[in-house]
């Protein structure tokens, strides 16, 4: 251990996991460690007698669920965009390889008590029943102008120059009423709040078209898809990338306490006692309590059902996203469900997540909307943690430190934290760009 | 997983044991024919594929090789899920790398693909006069165990064919009907995803 290296990565999350394989393939001498003896730390899967222990102590699981190993229970749920970001970091990495995928079948929108399919283009909008005649009429106008959007063609701008334009503006010359600008805001263009309705226009077009693009790249139900076996494979296969460029794997290394000099600035790390030296550490909030802060708390509750969530067309997989106006809510709550079908329970077993930010300390009130839509069910944890975000300068004490995960049952948020922190560890962008057209999928032969 | 169609049968295959008990060295004598006496591990290089014509079909192996996580116990257990085999290695002059290999097999025992197809090998046979595992201790556990058992050399190629020979006959011809395979991101284009709008 005693050697020194440019960068020493603390805890196997997906986004540690991600900037090791990506610094280890830059050709960085990369030290891995992790206080678990399992990969992924908060974003680990589990089996039934681990998630047994976890949650409920003594109690051994009843044996009407099944065996425990086929069970692959993600402690943060997550669907990967089919065209977005970490699909392309995936491609670009090779990592793609390692790992099996399948669609998602559903993407559902809550609307007044009831869920409707999303629709995302012109040809379902006038389809959909979630709006009314006029309404759908108006929605695939703008839904048109969005599929035909170019950046690099000026027509197709239609005289609104969207780096300028709010989105409020553009859905206003539309004449969209709140509860499309509501599915169309959170549940296509997913953001979380409504900060966004008096941002420029480009990003939400942007992120409309994301899920156009990814819909029609699988002809699927969805835009998402969804490693086989749970996403614990993910940060596994990052952290085979790391290794196979030379990164250094340790886990099951208890303490991992950062050492820093007079001035501040970090040198290494320390464990079982010895000290391993570096120019940079990058960790999740855990290994440095100190150079982060709270910032909310995530209130969820993790279900296994005998049965596909009602009103989905028995989806064996689906995302709900019941956007927070629609709940009187300041957050949106977020319905994740998955089964047998992608190896994460046995056959007739379906795993559903319930999450959103908390607004209060109560969670099995909370989530009553999203658990009132899954029907009945086998079994049910409740569970809320804390959120934290770094508030340390990197220029100073040379760490690193990632924003624990939101309630999202997406991965947008994930991958931008990510690319913003390969940024700042390296000063270079990471170029996905190459990948951006040649990202699609080929039948396993 | 190994998947068969028209006698073409592609299967994951990986290497386990301990650190310095030859893995790399059985692979790059396999798939090269090269031998280096002090093979460091190359950078970039953990994945390699062999196809091997038997009588009865092609088998492509898709061999992968540890990227030395296995150095501090920290191999990913996404590393050997869905192998169709496995071949277990432990150096014949250490008694350590043998208890290792049994290690291993318990591990594969407990995630339990149970028609995986698992071989040991006692690796390094060329260096007889520092054996510390006898062939008949090792013979009476692979028997015990149900694996097969040979000894090879990866420095002399002794018996290294052999053993991915050996796997590959004893691969299922027919794979039970799997549940709706997975599909496999990669860059080609877009008219192909067609075919695999797979999956419910
Ligand atoms: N004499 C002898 N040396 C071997 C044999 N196989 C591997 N080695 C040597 O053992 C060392 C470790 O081999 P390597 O393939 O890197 O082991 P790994 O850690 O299991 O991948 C290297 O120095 C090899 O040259 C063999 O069959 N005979
Ligand atoms: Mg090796």
């Amino acid at each position: 251990m005693d050697e020194e290296y440019d960068v020493i990565v603390l805890g196997t999350g997906l986004k540690e996991c991600i900037l090791s394989g990506l610094l280890s393939v830059d050709g960085l001498k990369v030290l891995h460690m992790d206080r678990n003896d399992y990969y992924g730390g908060e974003s680990t899967s589990l089996n039934l007698v681990q998630l047994w222990k976890r949650f409920r102590g003594d109690e051994k699981p009843p044996e009407t669920l099944g065996s425990t190993k086929d069970y692959n229970v993600d402690m943060v749920p997550k669907f990967m965009m089919a065209n977005g970001a970490l699909v392309r970091v995936l491609i670009h990495t090779s990592v793609a390889k390692y790992l099996n995928f399948k669609a998602v079948d559903g993407s559902f929108v809550y609307n007044k008590g009831k869920i409707y399919k999303v629709p995302a283009t012109d040809v379902e909008a006038l389809k959909s029943t979630l709006m009314g005649l006029f309404e759908k009429r108006r929605a695939r106008k703008l839904f048109i102008y969005v599929q035909d959007y170019d950046e690099n063609d000026p027509k197709s701008h239609e005289g609104l120059d969207l780096n300028k334009v709010t989105t409020r503006e553009v859905f206003a010359k539309y004449g969209l009423d709140d509860n499309t600008v509501d599915f169309i805001g959170h549940a296509l263009a997913l953001h979380t709040n409504d900060d966004y309705l008096d941002k420029p226009a480009i990003d939400t077009v942007k992120r409309m078209k994301l899920y156009a693009d990814s819909l029609a790249r699988f002809q699927g139900g969805s835009p998402y898809i969804y490693p086989q076996y749970g996403l614990g494979e993910l940060p596994q296969g990052f952290a085979r990338l790391s290794a196979v460029y030379g990164g250094t794997y340790m886990l099951n290394k208890p303490e991992c306490k950062v050492e820093f000099d007079q001035n501040g600035k970090a040198y290494g790390v320390t464990s079982e006692g010895e000290t391993a030296k570096c120019k940079k550490v990058v960790c999740d909030p855990s290994y440095l309590p100190d150079k982060v802060k709270k910032v909310g708390r995530v209130t969820r509750a993790i279900c296994i059902m005998s049965h596909p969530i009602t009103d989905t067309n028995n989806s064996d997989s689906v995302q709900i996203i019941l956007p927070q106006k629609q709940l009187g809510r300041k957050s949106d709550m977020y319905v994740f469900c998955c089964s047998y079908s992608h190896n994460i329970a046995p056959e007739g077993k379906y795993i559903a997540f319930v999450s959103t930010e908390a607004e209060t300390d109560r969670p099995e009130v909370e989530l009553k909307p999203g658990m009132d839509l899954l029907g009945p069910v086998d079994e049910t944890f409740f569970d809320i943690y804390d959120r934290y975000e770094p508030v340390n300068n990197s220029q100073k004490d040379s760490c690193f430190i990632s924003t624990s995960y939101d309630a999202t049952t997406h991965f947008e948020s994930t991958v931008q934290d990510v690319l913003s922190m390969y940024r700042k560890i390296t000063g270079k962008e990471l170029d996905l760009s190459v990948d951006l057209s040649a990202a699609s999928a080929a039948a396993e032969e | 997983m190994a998947t068969i169609g028209n006698n073409n049968i592609n299967a994951k295959l990986v290497l386990l044991g301990d650190m310095g008990a030859g893995k790399s060295s059985l692979v790059l004598r396999f798939v090269k024919g090269q031998f280096l006496e002090f093979q460091e591990s190359t950078i970039g290089a953990a994945f390699f594929s062999q196809t091997l014509a038997l009588n009865d079909a092609t088998v492509k192996f898709e061999i992968w090789d540890t990227a030395g996580q296995e150095r501090y116990h920290s191999l990913a257990p996404m590393y050997y899920r869905g192998a169709a085999a496995a071949i277990i290695v432990y150096d014949i002059t250490s008694k350590d790398s043998f208890e290792k290999a049994k290690k291993w097999v318990l591990e594969l025992q407990k995630q339990g693909n149970p028609s995986m197809v698992t071989a040991l090998a006692g690796n390094k046979a060329d260096l007889e006069d520092k054996r510390k595992v006898t062939l008949e201790e090792a013979r009476a556990y692979a028997d015990e165990n149900g694996l097969f058992f040979m000894e090879t050399s990866a420095k002399t190629a002794v018996n290294v064919n052999d053993i991915f020979y050996e796997i590959a006959r004893r691969l299922p011809r027919a794979q039970p009907a799997q549940n709706p395979a997975g599909m496999v991101l990669s860059n080609t284009p877009a008219e192909q995803s067609k075919a695999s709008a797979c999956c419910s």
